[in-house]
């Protein structure tokens, strides 16, 4: 089968390095983000949140607050009683507490007043009487302690979710291993920090409809949360994403400041702002879960896996948010890269009175990967295997199902090795395991490491058979093109892709194109920016939009020329006949024509993933349209006196199908290469124990990210292998080429100085602590030594493809006690 | 009683008066009493350098200048780097080598290259760095960025110069 949109003609857009329709205006300071919308007679909103982690709330009293000149309402967890979460399964958040804060951040009250000064001034006027409660501030304690219970539900105690999955025999692979190995790793949470602090304008009109712009990666779900919790038919709500100043997961759940202005708004009558501060975004996070891990897998002399049995155990913070889609995250996709004919998965999130961890950019697979590869990186020494040998040797095969059922596609990985191979000249300077034959100096190492990532989810967060993503056109008698999508800008280039595969159909210029999105009044659906969706599926939609105005436009040139419709061909903004290319008319001629002929032209397009083939309980986390592939190389130049890691240099390849535009491409790759390294060398949200939960650093000076000064050079490879789902055959790459960066840099660590820093991120500390204990002759590993004793349900017991398993559960046996 | 104080400065080149609160910073009068939302905000404590604007030629952080010490003085802000419909070529240059994706750190990027780009018409990749170091970006890894400056300096030592194909399309 061939990509879609691959219609056998010369591609004039797609794959041009165009710039991106809403760049110029970036670059000026037109673009409004949802802090540069002002509306008459607004209001401002200040948030009182929880000083302490974990607390009764016994009284709250207004009295003060409300008597301040310039206040005009105070609202509490009573005025929005309704529950609401991005998942069905976790409807755990109240917009403001109700009896009981989780965290140093948890919403309390909400101030409406004339301007932010006396918002704040209310804020600290509005008395909380609180019964503080003993925190669980680990995934230990949480396993450990029972009560008190951060919420009523989950699996018992604190523990959230607890999965287990087993697919074909994990102990009969073993038993044919020459080699099993086990290993702990812990990747530390971190957040998304986006430049841009969560903002978002209510309006309440006369009509008593409400009009919210936020900037949210997620419009549809934030709709979809209003309607429930203001208790309004969703269609006097509007909900519009302003550009997003940058997301990567951290604006994808509906937030309570977002429900707050609406109610401030209905309740005054007024405009409400609320922007939050930066310490506030920390609390909001939705960040990276920290995850403790065990992988023990068993391999064949030559690296062949026969079996791999995985532990996670996720750090959730105080919500559900995306928690239990993350936990199965953190099991779904090692199986995509190498072949593993069998495989069991056991996860467990848990509660702690910290901010919510969700989704950040590579959703719950950056830890396993890091785990993953480092681990084969462990096993590949012990076997005396070059670790770019194990990987490429056994890679999964295109189109096939993976013992947990993803259905690979396109899989370009094998070539994005011998890229980043050849490139970083492998062979000249990793020198074996045995430290007499090295190439390099001490201090200097290299690494590798590879990954996957989905390319959207093959089903949406709430249960329904409709599209995931929908395009609308409609093309003006003058020749302009509007394309309507409920999708957002975050950045990644979205409204731009739009453009440029409208274009690229109908054979116009993409700046010729007026693009409206991310409108749940305008727009159609279009389910949000995450899980690496939008390129792919609204790609398709709008290949096929733009199709069906083609084919009104082309029956009716043809028509007029008098030539078969086959013959019809659209660029240059002219719709002519390729035999004879001087024949034809303007596009905006072609329009005249068709709307005189079929009346006004507007069509619509939509994409629904394909039906995954796994059919058990779980299994509708980590199926998608088509996976991406990243293998990245790293040379490191690490100080033994210090411990500082510097990384010099990145080679990264990136399988991405087809470039829509290889110049956005570039820049995912680069900025996920930024992420990875970011992650691996300083980044952690931490946290004050003994029972005073508090957030180390909330500031962007503490919390440390790469400047200039840390970010490496980096050399991209793209890998051009289209893949039949995506449009023109493009996958994604707004995460993938994260995965590969954080595994790749503690392996050259290892190949530089021989210490394993089984624990994300690498920070000076922990290398001069392991060369201490290396240079006393002692183990001078540094990681996790061990992981909390836990009772796990029986696996749900599934029997691969290979074993000639329908994809469902086994019935389970009965077991009495 | 008047709450509010007065300055006179000149603004993107046109002599402006503006009355605020006078606690306000720079970066609060020029948002919210100026409506030049271009300007935007990561922190308000000096730590991510979104918010700087060029006082008389010089790259600060407007969320840490207070607005009445703009008095005076000569203010440039994203609003006022294009010359009439022209954008100017270090605009240009972020906006065709995809320099800026959400485009939030983009005004502050912009204002501090510009004023490096005055001092050294022709910055090494290291000169950059150093001089963009007080900037946090989080989408782009920096690297569109060096790529952009380099061909803006280029553009005005009216050298012809493109991107190489390898920051384009990646290496072969």
């Amino acid at each position: 089968m061939d990509p879609k949109g691959k219609n056998n003609h010369k591609l004039n857009v797609v794959g041009k390095p165009f710039r991106k329709v809403d760049a110029r205006a970036k670059c000026v300071g037109q673009t409004k983000f949802a802090d540069d919308i002002v509306l008459p007679r607004m209001l401002y909103c200040k948030i009182l949140r929880s000083h302490l982690p974990h607390a009764l709330i016994k009284r709250i009293d207004l009295t003060k607050a409300l008597a301040l000149p310039g206040v005009f309402a105070i609202i509490t967890g009573k005025d929005l009683p309704i529950p609401y979460g991005i998942l069905p399964v976790s409807q755990d958040e109240h917009a403001l507490c109700i009896d009981k804060v989780r965290f140093v951040g948890d919403p309390v009250a909400a101030v409406a007043a004339i301007d932010e000064d006396v918002a704040f001034d209310a804020m600290n006027l509005i008395e909380v009487e609180y019964e503080p409660l003993n925190t669980i501030s680990s995934i230990e304690e949480a396993v450990m302690i029972d009560d008190p219970r951060i919420h009523e539900y989950g699996d018992g105690g604190n523990v959230h979710k607890k999965v287990s999955l087993e697919f074909g025999n994990v102990q009969e692979g073993f038993a044919e291993a020459d080699l099993v190995r086990e290993d702990l790793f812990f990747y530390e949470g971190n957040t998304h920090l986006p430049m841009e602090q969560h903002a978002a304008v209510a309006h309440y009109d006369s009509d008593k409809k409400i009009t919210l712009w936020s900037s949210t990666q997620t419009p549809h779900y934030v709709h979809r949360a209003l309607a429930k919790v203001l208790e309004m038919p969703a269609s006097h709500i509007r909900v519009i994403a302003t550009p997003n100043g940058g997301g990567f997961g951290g604006k994808s759940d509906p937030f309570n400041h977002e429900v707050a202005v609406c109610k401030l708004a209905m309740i005054t009558g007024r405009p409400v702002k609320v922007t939050l501060t930066r310490e506030e975004v920390f609390y909001c996070h939705r960040g990276r879960h920290p995850v403790l891990m065990k992988i023990k897998t068993g391999v064949k002399k030559d690296g062949a896996i026969t079996a791999m049995a995985f532990q996670s155990f996720l750090d959730g913070g105080a919500y559900g948010s995306y928690g239990v889609a993350s936990t199965f995250y953190t099991g779904a996709l090692q199986t995509v890269t190498y072949d593993v004919p069998r495989y069991k998965f056991q996860g467990l999130r848990a509660f702690t009175n910290k901010p919510p961890c969700g989704p950040k950019r590579g959703h719950g697979t950056p830890q396993p990967r890091y785990a993953l590869e480092v681990h084969l990186d462990k096993i590949a020494e012990q076997l005396n295997l070059d670790p770019v040998e194990i990987r490429q040797r056994h890679l999964v095969a295109p189109n096939t199902v993976t013992a947990n059922y993803l259905r690979i596609g396109s899989m370009g990985l094998g070539k994005c090795i011998d890229k980043v191979v050849e490139g970083s000249d492998w062979k000249n300077k990793f020198s074996g395991w045995n430290g007499s034959t090295r190439k390099l100096p001490f201090g200097k190492g290299i690494g590798i490491a590879c990954s996957s990532y989905i390319c959207g989810a093959g089903l949406p967060i709430y249960w329904n058979n409709m599209p995931q993503s929908g395009v609308q056109l409609r093309l003006d008698r003058q020749g302009g093109v509007c394309v309507m999508c409920g999708s957002i800008d975050i950045g990644q280039g979205s409204d731009s892709i739009l453009a440029y595969i409208v274009a690229e159909v109908l054979g116009i210029d993409p700046f010729d194109i007026r693009v409206v999105t991310a409108d749940t009044d305008l727009t159609p659906v279009d389910l949000g920016s995450y899980s690496s969706r939008v390129t792919l599926m609204t790609g398709n939609a709008a290949i096929q939009a733009a199709e069906r105005a083609r084919e009104l436009l082309a029956m009716a040139t043809a028509e007029k020329l008098g030539v078969p419709i086959e013959n019809i061909s659209f660029a240059e903004r002219r719709v002519f006949d390729v035999e004879n290319p001087e024949v034809g008319l303007t596009f905006a001629e072609a329009v005249v024509l068709a709307e005189s002929k079929y009346g006004t032209i507007g069509t619509v397009g939509s994409y629904t993933p394909p039906r995954s083939p796994g059919n058990y309980k779980g299994s509708g986390v980590g199926p998608s349209p088509a996976y991406s592939y990243s293998a990245a190389v790293a040379e490191v130049d690490v100080d033994p006196d210090t411990g500082i890691v510097v990384v010099e240099r990145i080679w990264i390849a990136h399988d991405i199908g087809k470039s829509i535009n290889p110049m956005l491409v570039m820049g995912q790759v680069e900025g996920s290469v930024y992420m990875g390294l970011g992650e691996i060398l300083m980044e952690e949200m931490t946290y004050r124990t003994n029972r005073n939960v508090v957030h180390k650093f909330p500031s962007m000076l503490e919390y440390k990210s790469p400047t200039t000064m840390e970010m490496c050079d980096v050399k991209t490879y793209l890998i051009e292998d289209p893949d039949p789902n995506g449009p023109y055959g493009a996958k994604e790459v707004g995460q993938g080429p994260l995965l590969p960066v954080p595994p790749a840099v503690a392996n050259a660590v290892y190949n530089a100085v021989g210490v394993r820093i089984d624990e994300v991120p690498i920070t000076p500390e922990k290398v001069l602590k392991s060369l201490r204990e290396k240079a006393r002759g002692r183990d001078s590993r540094y990681g996790p030594d061990s992981i909390p004793s836990v009772e796990w349900p029986e696996p749900l017991r599934i029997l691969t493809p290979a074993e000639g398993g329908d994809g469902k559960e086994l019935p389970r046996v009965a077991v009495h006690s | 009683m008047k709450t509010k104080s007065h300055i006179r400065f000149k603004l993107n080149g046109e002599e402006t008066e503006v009355a605020f609160s006078p606690h306000k910073t720079l970066l609060e009068v020029l948002r919210e009493d100026l409506n030049l939302t271009g300007t935007k905000h990561g922190c308000e404590l000096g730590e991510c350098g979104t918010c700087t604007v060029l006082v008389d030629g010089r790259s600060i952080l407007s969320c840490l200048m207070l607005g009445l010490e703009a008095d005076g003085r000569e203010v440039k802000t994203i609003e006022g780097m294009a010359v009439g419909a022209e954008l100017h070529p270090l605009q240009q240059t972020f906006a065709d080598t995809g320099a800026a994706q959400c485009g939030y750190c983009s005004p502050g990027f912009l204002l501090v290259a510009e004023e490096l780009l005055k001092k050294n018409a022709n910055p090494s990749r290291a000169e950059i760095q150093v001089a963009l170091s007080g900037n946090l970006c989080r989408c782009t890894g920096y690297i569109k960025i060096y790529e952009a400056v380099e061909l803006a300096a280029a553009k005005m030592r009216g050298e012809e110069m493109e991107l190489p194909k390898e920051a384009v399309f990646g290496l072969d």
